[in-house]
């Protein structure tokens, strides 16, 4: 449950068989015995992964490293999966994806997270400034199918862009340290050598293991790297001549994403490309009138936003989400949004894109909003 | 006659603006602060509750556990659990402080309390026949409730009441009297209500009264015994502060017309009129669980409770410039003001029954139909 150093896991599976008792839960009904066990150390939990971060570096200048040592709840990850990280930032929680980039082998147990700070971005901003040795964060276990298969193939071109690096890079490392015999290419594309996050690492792996290749692209004209340029059917002809054979792992931002996959199509070899999206969101643009789709996921239902709070929306849908006062006070219709941004009819405000809890019978949708109903 | 007749539309319609401004603005202002204050409440809670326990098993100590256990119970249900129930924490998105999620050591389901009281009594605030706190079924709290002959047994329910509160309030969803007295209920819909009710009850009593007596070995009677004080000292404590926050002899009730075409502003004021709140130290507002600001929490239910003794100062001012009451009073003068009521009312009086309030509406209603 708490350390997973060998000499303590008899005692902690021991423990963990007694909190996680019938009895144990019938003394701490209702609250359950996490909510007693955090008393004494933060990381501590029966269920949850929770992970101290132990270590934390600023490979380049808009960008952090956090080495996380989880709590005994965390199952890994596979190589190119990411897990859902939560930190909580003046009060509020926040969650956020990020892949993990170190190899699964990793003798510490430790997760090794990089985030690349964006100007306008909350998380990744707290993260960059704010992340310290000793803090507690909260993570999912992994999750995603972009992952390297079990049964690992041949050959391995792996594409990543900007941040995108983070997910292959943990694939390049795992296939190091699982002697991988195949040839494999890693291709990077960043605007200039100092942006290159796990740059001298990736010099020396290529320098070690003579079947890795790294091909770095820079897009600022002055710097050499191995490509110039952005992407390009010619560059990667003349640079990687048997693409077509390799399995390629995918990551990287939306533009250079499209172009990859769109030569894939092309050549129809598109079942040999797996891929992940970062996606930044998209900046909706809030409009007065009433745009977009209102999507019930759970109850798989989609209706034209007709502006009226989203409450009323659902139930003209059919549906009968549930709800008490109907004015914004008992909380009882506060149901998850998956996704899009709603205003809230008493303040006017408008509220985060992304995952939260809303009351939806004072939120009325901007634009393409996904609920959990 | 009620104060409520006293306002013009324009008037309703400022005070609501007024009010709407200092909600905005705390909830502008809610970050860090508020969510150290709650997590460390919450610690010390189980701290007290973890300790209470272990001191109750040991003799010489025993005294001191039941008052930390009394003290853990109290701090659980009122600054925690009902302030978490409201949604006053939902803004952090933290699963644990969330109303969806929180459930409290007290026999009630947090399902049932979540509609019993965020949305009945909190929406339908002293509306009699809508607010079913108005005597819980069993009391007579307002002259225009009509006066029946149960009624004479006011006073020795109340107490009953105030013993077993938490009990009472579990099964406050089935509304007993619609089958003992009204006979609008069969036994088979009581029965189907009552199944859930009991899953949770079940779990309390055995929680307190079997599990940690065994667990105690010889000490089982001394364990038992003080898990009946810590329960007791909950229940008057909880039910003390509530009857002190909406029954003092000047707090209004509320005929059913009220509701007609309720703008925001009518709704401000009727939770205005409807409550009342009493003075005390910051201990006392904690171990009230700021209940002892009634009105402000009515005004604002789901804003951090902490907050209310902040922003009392401006909602009296609001009330001073239009004229209206803000029912105060120190704990004392207000449980006697109440005990006053309840007396009285057992008996017949001679307004009962009476007083439609007109509405007055211009703008927007409040609640649309579902
Ligand atoms: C599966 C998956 C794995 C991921 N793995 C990683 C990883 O390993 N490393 C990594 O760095 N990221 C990763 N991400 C992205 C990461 O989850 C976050 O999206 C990213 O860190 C930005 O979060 P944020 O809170 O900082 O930005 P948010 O506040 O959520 O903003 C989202 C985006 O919108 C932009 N933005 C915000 N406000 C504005 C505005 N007003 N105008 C224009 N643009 C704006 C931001 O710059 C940002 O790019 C991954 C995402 C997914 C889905
Ligand atoms: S229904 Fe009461 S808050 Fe939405």
């Amino acid at each position: 449950m708490i350390a997973t150093s060998p000499n303590t896991r008899f005692l902690s599976t021991g423990l963990r068989r007694v909190l996680g008792s019938r009895v144990v839960a019938a003394m701490t009904t209702p609250h359950g015995v996490d909510r007693y066990l955090e008393l004494f150390d933060p990381t501590w939990s029966v269920n949850e992964v929770r992970a101290e971060i132990t270590a934390v570096s600023h490979p380049t200048a808009d960008s952090v490293t956090l080495i996380l040592r989880p709590n005994g709840n965390w199952q890994g990850f596979r190589a190119g999966q990411f897990v859902r990280l939560t930190v909580e930032i003046d009060g509020v929680r926040r969650t956020r994806c990020y892949s993990p980039a170190n190899s699964v082998h990793a003798a510490d147990g430790k997760i090794e997270v990089t985030a690349k700070a964006h100007a306008g971005g909350f998380v990744s901003r707290f993260l960059r400034e704010q992340a310290r040795p000793g803090m507690v964060v909260t993570l999912s276990q992994a999750d995603g199918s972009f992952a390297l298969p079990e049964q690992r193939p041949g050959r391995v071109l792996l594409i990543s862009g900007g941040s995108g690096i983070t997910p292959v890079m943990a694939m390049l490392r795992t296939l190091c340290d699982e002697g991988h015999a195949g040839r494999i290419t890693f291709l990077h594309y960043c605007n200039a050598a100092k942006d290159l996050i796990y740059a001298e690492e990736l010099a020396e792996i290529a320098a070690r293991y003579p079947n890795v290749e790294l091909l770095r692209g820079f897009a600022a004209v002055e710097q050499c790297g191995e490509l110039q340029g952005l992407f390009n059917r010619e560059q990667l002809v003349t640079a990687v001549p048997d693409y077509a054979e390799a399995s390629t792992f995918l990551c990287g931002p939306p533009g250079m994403m499209k172009a990859v996959q769109q030569l894939w199509v092309e050549d129809g070899i598109a079942e040999r490309l797996h891929l992940e999206n970062f996606t930044a969101a998209p900046v909706v643009v809030d409009s007065a009138n009433a745009e977009g789709d209102v999507r019930f996921a759970r109850s798989e239902r989609l209706a034209a936003n007709n502006g009226a709070s989203l409450l009323d929306q659902a139930e003209a849908a059919g549906l009968r989400p549930e709800a008490g006062c109907r004015m914004g006070i008992c909380h009882t219709c506060t149901c998850r949004k998956l996704s899009g941004r709603v205003r809230d009819t008493r303040t006017g405000q408008l509220g985060e894109e992304g995952e939260e809890d809303i009351q939806i019978c004072v939120s009325v949708p901007v634009g393409t909003v996904t609920l959990d109903v | 006659m009620s104060n409520f007749s006293k306002l013009s539309p324009k008037q309703f319609a400022a005070i609501g603006a007024e009010f709407d401004d200092i909600r905005n603005r705390v909830l502008a202002d809610l970050g860090e602060r508020d969510a150290n204050y709650i997590r460390t409440l919450v610690k010390r809670q189980r701290r007290l509750e973890v300790g209470g326990r272990v001191m109750m098993m040991i003799p010489p100590t025993w005294p001191l556990g039941v008052a930390a256990l009394s003290v853990s119970k109290i701090l659980d249900n009122m600054e925690i659990g009902h302030n978490v129930m409201h949604g006053q924490y939902d803004w952090m998105g933290d699963p644990t402080l969330n109303s969806k999620n929180f459930d409290w050591d007290s026999a009630d389901t947090a399902k049932n309390w979540k509609q019993t009281h965020n949305v009945e009594h909190h929406t339908y605030t002293n509306v009699l026949n809508r607010d079913h706190d108005v005597g819980y079924g069993l009391l007579r709290m307002s002259t225009q409730q009509k006066w029946e002959p149960r009624f004479l047994a006011n006073v020795p329910l109340t107490v009953i009441l105030h013993t077993f509160f938490q009990h009472f309030v579990a099964v406050q969803n089935l509304k007993l009297e619609e089958y003992l007295i009204y006979k609008t209920k069969t036994g088979a819909q009581l029965k189907e209500d009552f199944k859930p009710m009991w899953k949770k009850m079940r779990k309390q009593l055995a929680k307190d009264y079997v599990l940690f007596p065994v667990l105690a070995g010889p000490m089982a009677p001394l364990v038992f015994v003080g898990n009946v004080a810590a329960n007791l000292a909950r229940n008057v404590w909880a039910c003390a502060v509530i009857f002190n926050g909406h029954f003092p002899e000047d707090v209004e009730q509320f005929p059913e017309s009220v509701l007609e075409n309720e703008t925001r502003g009518h709704w401000y004021v009727r939770q205005l009129l409807g409550s009342a709140n009493f003075s005390g130290g910051r201990l006392m507002h904690i171990m009230s669980g700021n209940l002892s600001f009634q009105i402000e929490h009515h005004l604002f239910p789901d804003l951090p409770a902490h907050r209310y003794a902040e922003i009392a100062p401006e909602v009296r001012a609001i009330c001073e410039k239009y004229g209206l009451p803000y029912n105060t009073g120190t704990f004392l003068q207000q449980t006697l003001s109440t005990w006053k009521r309840i007396f009285k009312l057992s008996l017949p009086t001679r307004d009962a029954g009476r007083g439609r309030l007109e509405p007055v509406a211009e703008e927007v209603p409040l609640r649309m139909a579902a």
